[in-house]
């Protein structure tokens, strides 16, 4: 008995890890998966609209843009009629949709097909599941939301001839890991779903109801929560402190907290995110922040979004490895 | 032989419901053990505590000399697997699905071994094709090749024969057989098909309602639950009304009523005296042409169990 621990203990350490098999197996499945046209397409869509609509309102504006530097950003974050949305409002709109589709049956599918009894009697942990099948949920979004930036900067450079500097190339990247972090937040919380659900329809419904709530109702509800907080009487005093709590509150949702990094990153003439008064911005000179000063004013945004996709990770994490296998 | 699988009364308890019952197993190296019993008697449960997937309330369980819930790696990479209702991923094919529980052990240089398993199992044609194509019977065949990928020194199958045509449960029979005698693989076979379990099985174990209500092996088993006494059917020349007024009068025997055979006797008698019974009626000049030892097959004495238990409510 001794020495067959010893043998397998050998074996164990040449092996590759069993989450790189989970995950190379997923991302396959992923990759040639209908789910996986779909959302591409409509993402393609989207980006598509979104561009010619921003390259209309960059050629309205080339003709006498002396001062604006950062042109090339403009591609992501301007718009002109009749799309509604400026690309990066579509994005923050349709990835949370991305990690729900790649991670609300991660569980739930494994269930529902009656394999999971089978993999999890394979000699793997039971953590380097979940482990690879997220990573490889990960992945598959990481390569569309990449392809996406290259094919908008695609179109940039060969449609209107604006070229990148190298902050906007470093401001993209940073944009990119931000949004990828954040598909990660809805991932990890449509993976809690598939544990916690035995059937992969239920399982979708609780990370889209979140996503459906937040979007579409967040301002009501947090506006409503601010209101209890602090209940505004008219005066400027209570109505600035109304609009402070709200601010607040809004923040526990990471579809704000995305929406305001993206803003921040992708705009160098944004200063702040914060309320403004009149004074406060009096005489102040037009100007760019660099990448530095971005990411000074948007850490804590950032940080806190980081956290919520940890915290959400680790409660699927914690969800599967509590979950028991039964008869 | 060693033992292979030791149960120490493990129990295992779902809130009030308790689904198996200080459960003591003893199933020796190449071995073919039968779990037989009705659906929901906690066969499965029983399996999953044994791969370290589910925790016994109670008591311990060892596997290949470890501890399934503190070794599990090394108790899965020597267990092979069949779940009930087994399922496969429906857009691999089964040779791909086969690669991917490869992988998941680490193999290298495995397809020569996968493709002779897919022959084994009489899938070589269909390898090819979607697992989502397969039939339930093909599912079946491919998750015993699946489970015998590891090369596992144990095998657990959980009903690996309820959609398989007779033909095929035939061979997978056999099969079960083969891997035990040549390979020395110990096989636990869990079963509510009373007649597979006896045909294929060194010992069987009755178990209903999380509990073993009888152990053995299959005719030892008939004989103990009977106290000894087996029952035989006689057959004689001449007039059958005489065949069992002799058979009576030899005085050995009791419970004497017609065979099936027209004309033929069957009675109840002590398993040793059954050879004098014969001579008594030889002597008395009595032509014994035929006499055919029926053992009590597992059925009755399963069914007897099984009421029993139902009759009792929990």
């Amino acid at each position: 008995m001794t020495t067959t621990a010893v043998d397998s203990a050998a074996t164990i350490e040449r092996r590759p890890g069993g989450w790189r098999v989970v995950a190379a197996k997923e991302m396959a499945d992923h990759l040639l998966s209908g789910r996986f046209v779909v959302l591409m397409g409509v993402l393609g869509i989207a980006t598509a609209a979104a561009v010619f609509a921003a390259s209309g309102g960059i050629r309205d504006v080339a003709p006498n843009a002396q001062g604006i530097t950062a042109l090339f950003l403009k591609l992501f974050t301007v718009t002109t009629d009749p799309v509604p949305f400026p690309l990066i409002v579509f994005v923050g709109f349709l990835a949370p949709l991305l990690g729900i589709m790649f991670g609300f049956d991660a569980v739930s599918g494994e269930r529902s097909q009656g394999t999971l009894p089978r993999l999890l009697s394979q000699p793997i942990h039971r953590d380097e599941v979940i482990l690879g099948k997220f990573v490889a949920g990960l992945g598959v979004v990481a390569i569309m939301l990449t392809s996406l930036v290259v094919f908008v900067s695609g179109i940039g450079i060969f449609r209107l001839g604006v070229v990148p500097s190298p902050t906007e190339i470093s401001r993209l990247a940073v944009w990119l890991v931000f949004a990828i972090i954040y598909v990660g937040f809805w991932q990890a919380l449509a993976t809690v779903g598939s544990v916690l659900a035995r059937r992969a329809s239920t399982s979708a419904m609780i990370p889209i109801g979140v996503w459906l709530v937040l979007t579409l109702f967040g301002s009501f509800i947090f506006g409503a929560v601010a209101g209890v907080i602090s209940p505004r009487d008219g005066s400027q005093a209570a109505e600035f402190a109304y609009l402070r709590t709200t601010q607040t509150v809004s923040q526990l949702s990471p579809v704000t907290l995305f929406q305001q990094g993206s803003t921040v990153l992708l705009d160098p003439e944004v200063r702040t995110i914060g309320l403004v008064t009149v004074e406060q911005v009096d005489r102040a000179i037009v100007s760019e922040l660099d990448l530095t000063q971005s990411l000074l004013v948007i850490w804590p945004q950032m940080a806190i979004l980081v956290a919520m996709s940890a915290v959400m990770f680790a409660a699927a994490y914690v969800a599967f490895m509590r979950d028991e296998v039964r008869a | 032989m060693s033992t292979t699988i030791r149960g120490q009364a493990p129990t295992k308890v779902y809130g009030e419901h308790t689904v198996v019952d200080r459960l003591d197993l003893d199933i020796s190296g190449g071995e073919v053990f039968g779990l037989l019993g009705p659906n929901g008697a906690g066969k499965t449960t029983t399996i999953l505590m044994l791969l370290g997937l589910v925790e016994p309330s109670r008591g311990s369980i060892e596997v290949l000399g470890l501890d399934p819930r503190r070794h599990p790696l090394e108790v899965k990479r020597r267990v092979g697997y069949l779940p009930d209702a087994v399922g496969f991923y429906d857009p691999m094919t089964g040779r791909e699905n086969l690669r991917f529980t490869a992988r998941l052990n680490g193999l290298d240089d495995f397809e020569g071994h996968i493709e002779s398993l897919l022959e084994t199992v009489g899938l070589a044609n269909a390898a090819d094709q979607p697992a989502g194509e397969y039939s339930r019977g093909m599912k079946q065949r491919l998750g015993v090749a699946d489970a015998l990928v590891k090369g596992p020194s144990v095998l657990i199958l959980d009903e690996p024969t309820t959609a398989i045509d007779p033909e095929g449960v035939a061979e997978m029979l056999h099969l079960i057989r083969r891997l035990a005698k040549e390979d020395g693989v110990t096989v636990l076979l869990a079963s509510h098909l009373l007649h597979q379990v006896q045909t294929v099985c060194d010992r069987v174990a009755i178990f209903v309602r999380g509990k073993i209500v009888a152990q053995g092996q299959p005719h030892e088993l008939a004989a103990v639950e009977k106290g000894g006494r087996i029952t035989v059917e006689f057959r004689m020349a001449g007039d059958p009304a005489d065949g069992r007024r002799h058979l009576e009068s030899v005085g050995t025997v009791s419970d004497v009523a017609a065979g099936q055979i027209p004309g033929s006797w069957v009675a109840a008698l002590d398993a040793d005296s059954l050879a004098p019974t014969v001579n008594g009626l030889v002597s008395r000049g009595v032509g014994v042409i035929g006499v055919h030892r029926i053992d009590e097959d597992l059925e009755s004495i399963y069914r007897r169990y099984f009421e029993t238990h139902e009759e009792v409510p929990a």
